[in-house]
């Protein structure tokens, strides 16, 4: 990991420190502040929905109820995806945003610095709201994270109410937080960084802005029209007043899809970074891998009822929806091509960025090629709601973007920090978390072929073993994410000290300035060729 | 891409902190009153929440934007600042589309798929079986359970005070254009004359809504329970004229700063940001003249 490039001269710093005390984190408008609150919170966020799977997996251990009531097994499987998904892995490619794309295109900040600081600070108190739930009358949330009428409407408990303003408030968040990125994007790029030469991290980053601007708004409409029929008499999703469950889910997913790509393409952009820099190749096929994300986004409009096959749609939109699905699989071939094709006949060094950046090119395959196979619609028939759907979007969600974070945490830590990070402590976090990621969800792909639901607390026997298997997985990931943490604080507290360019094969503007990154750079933008 | 040199990058600012801490005062307020009220436990604590939470937010936006205006009359904002604002508030507007597309999305599935399917039609018309005597009509006046949902009586005349209300609106679009029209050419009075214009229409147009929510209520048995029909009315009706308001108060507060003498022929975005969002409204309710009231 030496650098061959020394120059660590800081383009256009000038000389304005942080405040100090708490009020430079409740106050700063710095791009780096914010991007460090958000990547802390989101880790934080992490450890608790990883406490609540680690409930889930105890539970499941064995057939049988041992530790927990049904009712709070509910409440465990709710909580767990809401907080995964809105509290650790969003929250957590927005600080990589607020990090890195202002380095990367050469801008002094993001474009609306006060309005960042909001979309991260109204974050905690979302949260709080929603993790409050936990010890109101009736419990938390129950229903799942994708909350169906009627279970989250006539039969849901009183703490319903505050979930949907919860959910609000966090929408709130994202829009904010993608218009300032979109704004900086587009327009507060270094003169000469044409749209063409933008880091692929900043491209993945500007389409998962649009697709979070075009699909936040709807999840707010359908939560809305939840309290609507909750507390205000209408009938939207109750077909005794004219209404329709099933619209409902039509509303839910039409967020809900491009949704998950929102947090799968940042991931994409983090890879694309990491494989050419260990690779000592430039990326393969710029610009496929930009139409390839464009095309994903324009897809993730037109797929949303895939998760609703067996909800008895009309043909003619089983057979629609199936097949656009499948379409999915071509750009996102062309991308795991072009990442494959980029490492091949390079210089490979496996350091602990490249060893996950790897890992998720192979293990998100399989999770895509199982997404293949529940697009197919009457297939999906026997998977659907069983856990080989559970093993399909863990593998591309934890080994797919957790990975994604994760290798990029490493990968630019050390111009964050200023240090090398423990590199020996890093690939054991890796083999544990590879290894143990494996065991948790390959099993769950059997279990669920031969018939187990998702979202019970006990289950027939013939499932015992794997279930055993998965959660022995669970615990061996679970608590090696602890070296994670503890690697993270030894490297910020101290460490080998970084050059500018602390990988020998990194491309980009961001390692032109020192490491530690100096607290305001770019104040005028350097000159791209 | 020019003027890169003096982007501003404002010091800290304790505005986002306070205006959390109001957001979190609204949103835990307001689930606790409507709990409250449902439950019937009382929502006293959750009303005090919410009454803090939006005096607190009250101050903060005066103060928030106090700062802005402030920085923008100091000649702090470059042009790259102005482009900023602008992609801002147009992508602002397109969430606010997208907010409104899904509840078109639930009126157009409701009407061309469930209800029909309710009434025994086409590929899912085994659903009537849950109610045999179930006759699909749009708008919607007997919904299945008749019991549970006492469909409306009547429905909103289109040709009375919504066409009015489009009027209305359609020509507030106008004068703030002839509004804007003026203040290009630095004719302060004519744009403080086409400003008035347009918040009287505005104003206008919310008291004839008002007028025919309490017809609707009172006279129609068009309510919240009338089943989806009243559903979709009300928030799609209801939730327009929330931003209609929003867009008078900003209106109301624009005019307050041309007579304070803010803006020039050159630099005015926070007019034509207003003016954007009034546009925005304008097309939301020709959309819904047309799908909720005329067809």
């Amino acid at each position: 990991m030496s650098t061959l490039d020394t120059a660590t001269d800081d383009i256009g710093h000038d000389h304005h420190g942080p405040a100090s005390g708490i009020g430079r984190w409740l106050f700063t408008t710095n791009h780096k502040d914010i991007g460090s609150l958000y990547l802390w919170f989101s880790l934080l966020m992490f450890l608790t929905g990883g406490v609540m799977a680690l409930m889930i997996r105890a539970e499941l251990f064995q057939p049988g109820l041992q530790l927990v009531e049904p009712g709070f097994f509910n409440q465990m499987t709710t909580m767990h995806g809401l907080i995964m998904v809105f509290g650790a892995v969003m929250p957590a490619f927005v600080g990589l945003a607020n990090w890195m794309i202002p380095m990367m295109i050469g801008a002094p900040d993001m474009a609306l610095p006060r309005m960042n600081n909001w979309s991260f600070w109204i974050l905690p108190f979302a949260f709080a709201i929603l993790i409050s739930t936990l010890l109101m009358e009736g419990g938390a949330p129950n229903f799942g994270w994708t909350f169906y009428a009627p279970l989250s409407t006539t039969y849901a408990p009183p703490s319903v109410t505050y979930f949907i303003f919860a959910i609000h408030i966090m929408g709130m968040s994202s829009i904010m937080g993608a218009i300032n990125i979109i704004a900086t994007i587009l327009n507060m790029r270094a003169p000469g960084m044409t749209m063409m030469k933008l880091p692929m991290f900043v491209w993945s980053w500007l389409i998962t802005a649009f697709l979070l601007i075009a699909v936040m708004p709807v999840l707010a409409g359908v939560v809305t029209m939840m309290l609507m029929d909750i507390h205000f008499g209408t009938s939207f999703f109750n077909a005794a007043g004219g209404g329709d469950p099933v619209l409902f889910q039509h509303v839910f997913w039409f967020f809900g899809h491009p949704e998950v790509y929102i947090m799968i393409l940042p991931a994409f952009g983090i890879i694309s970074h990491i494989i050419p820099t260990f690779s000592r190749k430039r990326l393969f096929g710029y610009a496929s891998m930009v139409y390839a994300m464009a095309s994903i986004a324009i897809l993730s409009f037109l797929v949303w009822a895939h998760h609703m096959f067996t909800v008895g749609l009309p043909l003619v939109g089983e057979l629609f929806f199936m097949f656009a699905t499948m379409l999915i699989a071509v750009p996102t071939g062309v991308k795991v091509f072009n990442w494959v094709t980029t490492m091949f006949r390079g210089s490979l060094t496996f350091e602990t960025p490249m060893l996950f950046a790897i890992a998720f090119v192979v293990l998100f395959t399989i999770g895509g090629f199982s997404g293949l196979m529940l697009a197919i619609a009457p297939v999906d028939f026997q998977y659907h709601d069983t856990y080989f759907v559970v093993a399909h979007f863990h593998y591309v969600l934890v080994p797919g973007a957790i990975f994604a974070i994760m290798a990029g945490v490493y990968y630019w830590l050390p111009k964050w920090t200023g240090h090398q990070l423990n590199e020996r402590m890093g690939r054991l976090h890796f083999w544990l978390s590879f290894i143990g990621v494996n065991i948790t969800f390959f099993p769950m792909h059997f279990i669920g072929l031969a018939g187990m639901p998702r979202r019970i607390p006990d289950y027939a026997l013939q499932f015992a073993d794997f279930n055993m298997v998965a959660s022995i997985g669970a615990f061996i990931f679970g608590f090696s994410q602890l070296l994670f943490v503890w690697n993270v604080i030894q490297t910020v507290r101290h460490g080998e000290k970084a050059q500018a360019r602390a990988w020998e094969g990194a491309e980009g503007l961001e390692w032109e300035v020192a490491s530690p990154a100096p607290y305001h750079t770019f104040a005028t933008p350097p000159r791209v060729d | 891409m020019s003027t890169h040199a003096s982007y501003y990058v404002p010091e800290q600012s304790r505005w986002p902190i306070l205006a959390s801490i109001a957001l979190f005062l609204l949103a835990f307020g307001a689930g606790t009153l409507i709990n409250g009220i449902t439950h019937e436990t009382g929502g006293g604590l959750g009303l005090l929440m919410v009454l803090a939470g939006a005096l607190l937010m009250g101050g903060i936006l005066v103060g928030w934007f106090g700062n802005v205006i402030h920085e923008s009359r100091a000649g702090l904002y470059s042009a790259q600042m102005d482009r900023s604002f602008r992609w801002g508030m147009s992508w602002f507007i397109f969430s606010e589309v997208m907010f409104f597309a899904a509840f078109f999305g639930a009126l157009f599935y409701v009407r061309t798929l469930a209800v029909p399917w309710l009434g025994g039609e086409g590929d899912k018309g085994v659903s009537q079986m849950l109610w045999p005597d179930f006759t699909a009509q749009w708008p919607l006046m007997n919904p299945p359970d008749t019991e549970q949902f006492a469909g409306p009586k009547a429905l909103v005349d289109p040709w009375h005070i919504p066409l009015l209300n489009t009027v209305l609106l359609v020509t507030s679009s106008f004068t703030i254009t002839l509004a804007h029209h003026a203040l290009l050419k630095d004719q302060r009075q004519r744009v403080v004359r086409w400003m008035g214009v347009t918040i009287f229409l505005g104003i206008t147009f919310i008291g004839f809504q008002a007028y025919e929510y309490v017809e609707a209520y009172t006279k129609l048995g068009l309510t919240l329970n009338a089943g989806v029909y009243g559903a979709t009315f009300f928030i799609l009706t209801g939730f327009h004229g929330l931003h209609v308001t929003l867009g008078t108060v900003m209106l109301i507060i624009i005019l307050g700063r041309i007579l304070k003498g803010h803006f020039s022929s050159q630099q005015h975005f926070g007019f034509e940001a207003v003016a954007w969002y009034w546009h925005f409204v304008d097309v939301v309710w020709i959309g819904l003249f047309l799908f909720v009231y005329v067809i």
